[in-house]
């Protein structure tokens, strides 16, 4: 892969004693749609977080359009920050703010444009996510899904370069599942901005994205295109893929035997 | 067992030191904070809308429950102040009794301590939560820093509401105290003002309770501020950092209190 607006250089990052990330490369290209997937409590989100710059790696480095993330002094995240939209996993919409106020937020602390022009770029974002109608309704007025499209008109809001999106497809129904996609892929191509989408839904993810990088143990453990990880005869990817209970991601969090701590009673 | 005993007072130990070191990390970042509030200070007042926002929020919606009290304050310090004054034939200084102990104890004190009961609070659970649903982090990653839009204008507002709050505590008390002296108890109503008016010193009692009331606002405002910004992101994290709001309050206004009144008192 070459013109890489983002790279993840054998990173490592633990806290609390626990090494969450040991030694992960990525590389996203500018353009493209990239999901990082795996299971919960693999450190996607964390990913996120050290590409933000609001979590230092422990080893290695993330670097944005060339510049090394942790290495930058305050206004030097601002600045690496401003080409950056970040959608949230429940929206993080402003809730003293209604939703016209929440996608105009970026564009009154960042610019100077005037009111009516303001004005125009929300109503642009807002009709693009289909929620023009709704722009005078607060944030509790709104259902998950709607939250969730304003949340990426206001991500979109100074047209980005990285989109990053946290578990977009969390808690949604079918019908909003599929217009998060579509909003997600048409906005990508539309901005020509690369967006990155942690998730761990498959099926919806494989039908939009152009390469996924699979996650776990703290490490990159399988990557590829959609076609090429449906067709993978790895087994942690053929487990996440169909699915199954059981495989290289046990269903049991570690603990001790089974029967030598039933017969110890209720000693928790 | 010997060993058992010395594993468990180790344990003890340890957990004590874990504790201490934990504080003195919590006191640092309070520090750290505090000094970053400052910092981004100059943000609430080149966008004066938000600091009046919460001015409104914090001082005006406080309002009732200070007035309310103040009233009643007022009214019970006439009832025993006149109890005692009459047994050695001074009933006429009820005014001053009244005034003094408002505006250079009673105003500030209960002001701060209904205040971070009231909006200290508010202030703490709002920040909290906002944490909590990641909408700081999202402010953050817009590049705009929480401290600066969210942080230093609430405690801009605290700072200037307090003051505001306790003149207006001391005046509806001295109002209550004059309604049970005057027209219920009978006290002579130009003995009430006059004295009041010749005994109580602008510079000596008025000034110094302006000085504490300033000071309990920057302590309640900014204990507020750093509880819901230091809670964890959970419902339990946000619900202890509420009651921290107000134990932590409490003691450092009465501490405060009687640090300021010892300097301030010549005898």
């Amino acid at each position: 892969m070459t013109d890489n607006i983002v790279e993840i250089d054998n990173l490592s990052f633990g806290y609390k004693g626990r090494q969450l990330h040991k030694g992960i490369n990525m590389a996203f290209p500018r353009g493209k749609v990239v999901a990082i997937m795996g299971g919960s409590g693999s450190g996607k989100t964390t990913l996120l977080r050290l590409i933000g710059g609001q979590l230092k790696p422990t080893r290695g480095e993330v670097r944005v359009g060339g510049k090394v993330v942790h290495h930058q002094d305050r206004d030097g995240l601002h600045t690496l920050r401003r080409k950056m939209g970040m959608l949230f996993q429940f929206g993080a919409l402003f809730t003293d703010l209604s939703v016209y106020e929440n996608v105009a937020f970026p564009m009154r602390e960042h610019t100077d444009l005037p009111e009516t022009m303001i004005r125009d770029l929300v109503m642009m974002k807002l009709n693009a996510v289909g929620l023009r109608g709704a722009a005078q309704l607060m944030p509790t007025e709104l259902s998950g899904g709607m939250a969730r499209r304003v949340a990426l008109a206001r991500a979109v809001a100074l047209d980005p370069s990285i989109i990053m999106y946290d578990e977009p497809f969390a808690g949604l129904d079918p019908i909003s599942m599929g217009v998060v996609c579509n909003l997600i892929r048409s906005l990508n191509d539309a901005l020509g901005a690369t967006s990155i989408v942690v998730t761990h839904d498959v099926h919806e993810t494989f039908s939009f994205v152009d390469y996924v990088y699979f996650v776990g143990n703290g490490v990159v453990v399988a990557e590829g295109t959609p076609d090429e990880l449906r067709n993978s005869d790895l087994p942690f990817v053929h487990q996440f893929v169909h699915g199954e209970a059981d495989g290289p991601v046990p269903f049991h969090y570690p603990a001790p035997d089974y029967a030598a701590e039933m017969l110890r009673g209720h000693n928790v | 067992m010997f060993s058992g005993l010395l594993t468990k007072v180790a344990n003890v130990l340890r957990g004590i030191g874990h504790k201490l070191v934990d504080q003195l990390w919590r006191f640092g970042g309070a520090v750290r904070f505090s000094g970053y509030v400052l910092l981004y200070s100059g943000e609430s007042f080149r966008r004066l809308h938000l600091t009046i926002r919460e001015i409104y929020f914090t001082g005006v919606m406080s309002l009732i429950i200070i007035l309310v009290s103040a009233f009643f304050v007022g009214m019970v310090l006439a009832l025993q102040g006149y109890n005692t004054l009459q047994k050695y034939g001074s009933s006429e200084a009820i005014g001053v009794l009244v005034a003094l102990s408002l505006v250079r104890e009673l105003g500030p004190v209960v002001t701060a301590l209904l205040f971070a009961g009231r909006a200290g609070t508010a202030i703490t659970a709002e920040i909290g939560l906002m944490k909590a649903t990641e909408q700081l982090s999202a402010m953050e990653m817009m590049a705009v820093s929480p401290i600066a839009r969210v942080v230093a204008p609430r405690f801009w507002a605290g700072v200037i509401s307090m003051p505001l709050l306790a003149a207006l505590f001391s005046m509806v008390g001295v109002l209550g105290g004059y309604l049970v002296a005057v027209p219920l108890i009978g006290v002579d109503n130009g003995a009430f003002w006059s004295q009041m008016q010749a005994n109580v010193d602008f510079r000596e009692d008025i000034v110094n309770g302006v000085i504490k009331s300033v000071v309990f606002g920057v302590a309640c405002t900014m204990i507020a501020l750093f509880e819901g910004f230091d809670a964890p992101p959970t419902a339990e994290g946000v619900s202890r950092a509420t009651t921290r709001t107000v134990v932590n309050s409490s003691l450092a206004v009465l501490a405060l209190d009687f640090i300021m009144t010892s300097f301030m008192i010549n005898p």
